[in-house]
């Protein structure tokens, strides 16, 4: 009898097991690990960068558009 | 300066840079972490679409008034729309290799219909190149604006609705519902959206005010 029981928990675990992995795979581990800051800080100094860049642009523009208008 | 709305652009798209990877999104199969191109890909089409309808406002505004000014805002928002469509089409396709298995698809009317709206508006910049005179390219170019934003709308809004699309929310009942959002990517996906249409508009200021200088200087 305890055999035939501990055969059927073990099949029951190792369907809850397959039944885990067949869950959409997303990135946990990715996350977990927690360097995920790192691409995102680099990926908003990109952004940041270029943000300087169309200031600088305009600046350059507004002293055009005074030489002009003088 | 009306420098307010640079401001709340950059930071509402900061905010989404950072928040749209950080934050949870739903678990689908396929789409899996990729349901994040949702914040980056879609709002520059509607950017895109933004500057477009600008573009069309301005190509109004110039028959309506016969002014070269207005017409030349009407190019540079057009122009700037173009080139928002091609960061919105090459991220399409890297998107659409890793979901739906392939770079490009026939089968999918919005993809075909963004093709035709790109080579309609290629079309309006060699059609401005061509006219000599700047009264006539004005009003060309305006008549056959109008002309260009109806079919891009049939192409990519209205077609892709009527047939089956792979695109979410098209094939039927059009609505963000079906874009598999829940409110937390929501949170995300509209501030991407209202910043990038701020930042096209910063774009499309500088380039103007730079036309209004090239245009001075040939006076």
């Amino acid at each position: 009898m305890t055999k035939q029981l501990l055969s059927f928990l073990f099949l029951l675990i190792s369907a809850i097991a397959n039944a885990q992995s067949l869950e959409p795979q997303m990135a946990d581990t990715f996350r977990q690990e927690g360097k995920i800051y790192v691409v995102i800080t680099v990926i908003a100094m990109i952004f940041v960068a270029l943000v300087v860049f169309l200031v600088i642009l305009e600046r350059k523009l507004k002293s055009f558009e005074n030489k002009i208008k003088n | 300066m009306r420098s307010w709305y640079k401001i709340l652009s950059v930071i509402l798209i900061l905010y989404t840079l950072v928040w749209g990877l950080l934050g949870n999104v739903p678990r689908l199969d396929i789409l899996n972490e990729t349901i994040r191109n949702v914040f980056y890909h879609v709002p520059i089409w509607f950017a895109m679409l933004f500057m477009m309808t600008v573009s069309l406002i301005y190509s109004l505004k110039t028959l309506g008034s016969n002014s070269l000014h207005h017409d030349s805002k009407a190019y540079d928002a057009a122009w700037i729309g173009f080139f928002f469509s091609i960061p919105g089409i090459t991220t399409g396709s890297l998107w659409a290799k890793y979901t739906w298995g392939t770079w490009w698809t026939f089968q999918d009317p919005k993809l075909n219909g963004v093709a035709i709206s790109i080579l309609i508006y290629t079309a309006y910049f060699i059609l401005r190149s061509s006219v000599e005179d700047e009264q006539k390219k004005a009003k060309i170019s305006a008549v056959y604006n109008v002309f260009a934003f109806v079919m891009m709308n049939v192409f990519i809004m209205i077609l892709p609705r009527l047939t089956d699309s792979l695109h979410p929310g098209n094939g039927g009942n059009p609505a963000f519902a079906k874009y598999d959002m829940d409110n937390g990517m929501r949170m995300v996906f509209y501030p991407a959206v209202i910043g990038w249409i701020l930042f096209s508009f910063w774009l499309f200021e500088i380039k103007n005010r730079i036309s209004i200088l090239k245009n001075k200087l040939n006076d």
